[in-house]
């Protein structure tokens, strides 16, 4: 119990990566949120990436963990510029106004 | 050992929570908060494991970029102050369960491979990681990242590149009305059309319409 193996780690990263599914679903308000649910798969996606590095003595993970980082941010960035695009035309970004697509 | 796992858990436990409460909360500014304090002690952790660099690289990129631009937007799209029925709205809660579900399946299943994945014990330990070495971790990254990967390096900051002229592409908008500066016509202006030389006659005068 004392001793943290990788085991810990992953398991970790299970919980964070279970939590953004889990806001992503259970989401009423605005898609903002939905997009920090995403960066949350994201964070547990380079837990276990930097995990199996760090355990593994290979420094792959923290190199894809880097590029994976990199992603995060322009993905970001590309969202928010969209949120801000729709909610100029429409006026407003709530989750079940958004039904232009008809899904 | 201890104090290892004394930390582990602690900024564990934190991260668990203030993941949790990104969802649940319902001021959307609490929420970019709570994603703030979960990537902060998600780096405490990469920094205690070893991965300093990457540690130091998440603070700045995540807590120091990509927070405050949600931070910004919530701010200019004013929807902190919108009503938030959580759980209350009739139509659209059925996905709610759908969703739980998936999410807990994803999480047994994950959590089934962690636990039944056989692995040497002694292959795994953490005195076998990057502290036996005598250079550091941003040293040995860097050295990899610039010669093995430089290719991919050089690509992801194309894929920056790109995202920045698409955020500023979406988000451009030409508006009318508004009155500014054309450089090009005060730079290109003669002399000609900007001065008029007029013969003034004594004790008359000269009369200028404007």
């Amino acid at each position: 119990m004392t001793e943290i193996g990788l085991g810990h780690y992953l398991t970790l990263g299970a919980v964070i990566f279970s939590i953004g599914i889990i806001g992503i679903f259970l989401n009423r308000k605005n898609i903002i949120v939905i997009l920090m649910s995403i960066e949350l798969i994201l964070l547990a996606v380079n837990i276990n990436l930097v995990a199996f590095s760090i355990f593994l003595g290979d420094l792959a993970g923290q190199v894809f963990t880097l590029f994976i980082l990199t992603v995060a941010a322009a993905e970001a960035a590309i969202g928010l510029a969209i949120i801000v695009v729709y909610y100029r035309n429409s006026g407003t970004i709530r989750v079940e106004e958004i039904d232009k697509l008809k899904g | 050992m201890i104090a290892h796992s004394i930390f582990f858990y602690t900024f564990s436990i934190i991260a668990v929570i203030s993941a949790i409460m990104v969802t649940a909360s319902k001021n959307t500014v609490h929420s970019v908060f709570f994603l703030i304090l979960d990537f902060i002690s998600i780096s405490c952790l990469f920094i205690m494991i070893g991965a300093e660099f990457l540690g130091m690289i998440m603070l700045i990129v995540y807590v120091g970029a990509v927070a405050v631009l949600f931070l910004f937007v919530v701010m200019m799209l004013n929807v902190a102050q919108q009503k938030n029925q959580w759980f209350a709205s009739k139509e659209s809660s059925k996905h709610i369960p759908v969703g739980l579900i998936i999410s807990v399946i994803i999480f047994f299943e994950l959590i089934i491979v962690i636990a039944g994945w056989k692995y040497k014990p002694d292959l795994f330990d953490i005195n076998n990681s990057f502290k036996a070495f005598s250079i550091s971790n941003t040293h040995s990254l860097g050295q990899v990242l610039y010669t093995d990967y430089i290719h991919i390096f050089q690509i992801s900051g194309m894929i920056l590149l790109v995202a920045m002229v698409g955020a500023i592409v979406l988000t451009f908008r030409k508006r009318e009305g508004v009155k500014k500066q054309s450089y090009i016509k005060q730079i290109s202006r003669e002399r000609s059309e900007g001065v008029h030389v007029l013969e003034v006659e004594t004790n008359k005068g000269v009369k200028i319409d404007d």
